[in-house]
């Protein structure tokens, strides 16, 4: 039969010689193997001191942003739990009662929010499917825990303080807001 | 009489101190070697580089639940890793630490007890040294610790023949069985006394010495006692907190020891080249060789580990053929070259 490929190796069951059986100069060539890989550089990255570089476009941890006065962007109109593969968000829907309209950007506002960590697979079609710009996925590392009821991330976690805003530019992008815009295409499917 | 017996007191208790030292810093070093060797940093929280790291590790220890299986024969099961510690404790007596040190013109010798009989002494201790896994593996009434223990008593069985009969050659070159005997055969010096280190009389004998030690001490590629891959844990699968401590620290000061023994028969113990030259008197010339006595240690303990991660384990087969008919032939073929070599030397060409 004629070899797919040339890289098949014909098998002999080849008699060891003696040099071969005594072991030792396999194990001295093991050795000097070994010991060669002391003095290498170590590939290890400490994380919390030094972190790996990450992509532009990193997806992280999720934020719920609020718009320039202050007021929570999200309607809780439900498109990202619908858009969401893992069934990771819940939320429910309240109405903005006079004298919230500086906490609120519209009369309908999400009373809870929660994304399940363990559940979201960061693929960002909660972002791609929000019509109010109110979810991102940031370049944050999600911070581990001890219980699985830690990673149930309510409003407290992912709207963004007023104070320390979370700076979405990098997904922000000419050509994501071009796309948002036919945003029909993607979602209304 | 009294300062004799605070001066032994001291060389007692300094020793065992510096035994545990070493032994807990051994497991530090195990896992810094393996790190180093595979491309990795290694423990490096505790404390600068980690050097907390082995009384972290004892404290864990410490405060680990106790666990004694149900139909474990409790008395077995607590004697199996006293005897491991004790046996690895008790053959440091006869190693010559040192020469000796001048002090108001009284000699005071580095070494607990000058046994004339110190390898055989050492042998017997480390014999019993089997007991400890064989007894724990067996009180712990469980399939896995007893085929540990098994292998762990057939494996020390073949092995101490080999290594017996290395030593035997050993003995028809230096006539002596005292460490410390040994030792000064070996001492450097260019001016009229030119001594070799054994390992030049002797290679084959210490290539044995050196297999056979690995086995005694149940290290890579001979661990088949442990065998985390087969076995969960070999002898010591039920045991648990401060007890799987002591059979752990038994195996790193045995590897301790072992390096010991192979520095003073094969590599001059505490002698170190051109001692006799440097016109140093007579205290340092014992500080240093003392020192230089820890650096050979050092490096024969670092050996052990580099070879631990150079190896893989031998099956069980194989440790046997190797043991029985590889080691022992050898060993014998060494000792009757050894002889003849004597003989035609002390008969034909004086």
């Amino acid at each position: 039969m004629q070899a797919l490929t040339n890289r098949s190796k014909v098998v002999v069951k080849k008699q060891m010689n003696f040099w071969e059986r005594i072991y030792l100069p396999a194990i001295l060539g093991g050795i000097v193997i070994t010991i060669k890989h002391l003095f290498r550089k170590s590939s290890t990255v400490k994380y919390p001191e030094t972190k790996r570089e990450i992509s532009q476009i990193w997806r992280g941890q999720h934020v719920l942003k609020r718009d320039e006065h202050g007021a929570e962007r999200c309607t809780a109109c439900g498109l990202c739990a619908v858009a969401c593969p893992a069934e990771a968000i819940t939320m429910v829907a309240a109405e903005r009662v006079k004298g919230e309209e500086k906490l609120y950007r519209e009369e309908k506002y999400a009373s809870t929010y929660e994304i399940n960590m363990l559940r979201c697979i960061f693929c960002g079609l909660c972002e791609e499917a929000c019509p109010k710009e109110a979810i991102f996925l940031t370049d944050r590392i999600l911070p581990t825990d001890y219980g699985r009821g830690e990673f149930v991330f309510g409003k407290d976690k992912l709207v963004e303080p007023v104070d320390e805003r979370v700076d979405v530019t990098v997904r922000q992008t000419a050509a994501v807001l071009e796309f948002k815009k036919h945003k029909q295409y993607s979602h209304n499917k | 009489m009294i300062s004799f017996f605070i001066y032994k007191a001291i060389l007692v208790v300094g020793i065992f101190a510096i035994t545990l030292f070493v032994a807990a810093y051994s497991t530090y070093a195990e896992r810094k070697v393996a790190a180093f060797l595979q491309d990795r940093v290694g423990p490096d929280r505790a404390g600068p580089f980690g050097m907390f790291q082995p009384l972290a590790d004892g404290l864990k220890f410490m405060m680990k639940e106790e666990i004694i299986p149900d139909f474990a024969n409790k008395f077995l099961f607590i004697l199996g890793p006293s005897i491991a510690m004790m046996t690895a404790l008790m053959a440091g007596v006869v190693i010559p630490w040192g020469n000796s040190l001048v002090i108001d013109g009284k000699q005071y010798f580095l070494q607990i007890a000058d046994l004339n009989v110190g390898i055989l002494y050492v042998f017997a201790v480390v014999s019993i040294g089997v007991y400890g896994i064989m007894i724990g593996g067996w009180a712990s009434n469980n399939k896995f610790s007893l085929l540990g223990a098994i292998r762990a008593s057939a494996q020390m069985i073949s092995y101490e023949i080999a290594m017996g009969l290395s030593i035997i050659a050993l003995i028809i070159t230096t006539g002596t069985l005292s460490l410390r005997e040994i030792s000064l055969l070996q001492t450097g010096g260019v001016g009229g006394h030119w001594n070799f280190w054994n390992v030049v009389y002797q290679p084959v004998g210490f290539i044995i010495f050196l297999i056979c030690a690995f086995a005694e001490t149940n290290r890579t590629p001979f661990d088949l006692p442990e065998c985390e891959t087969e076995l969960v844990g070999g002898y010591h699968t039920e045991y648990s907190s401060m007890k799987l401590a002591l059979y752990l620290f038994a195996e790193y000061i045995n590897m301790f020891i072992s390096s010991a023994v192979i520095s003073t028969l094969y590599f001059g113990g505490f002698n170190f080249p051109f001692m006799n030259d440097l016109g140093l008197d007579q205290n340092t010339i014992t500080i240093l060789g003392t020192l230089f006595f820890f650096a050979k240690i050092t490096f024969f303990i670092f050996f052990f580990m580099w070879i631990r991660w150079t190896i893989p384990r031998f099956r069980y087969d194989q440790l046997m053929n190797l043991g029985w008919k590889a080691l022992i032939p050898l060993a014998v073929i060494n000792i009757f070259i050894t002889g003849l070599v004597i003989i035609i030397k002390t008969h034909y060409l004086n």
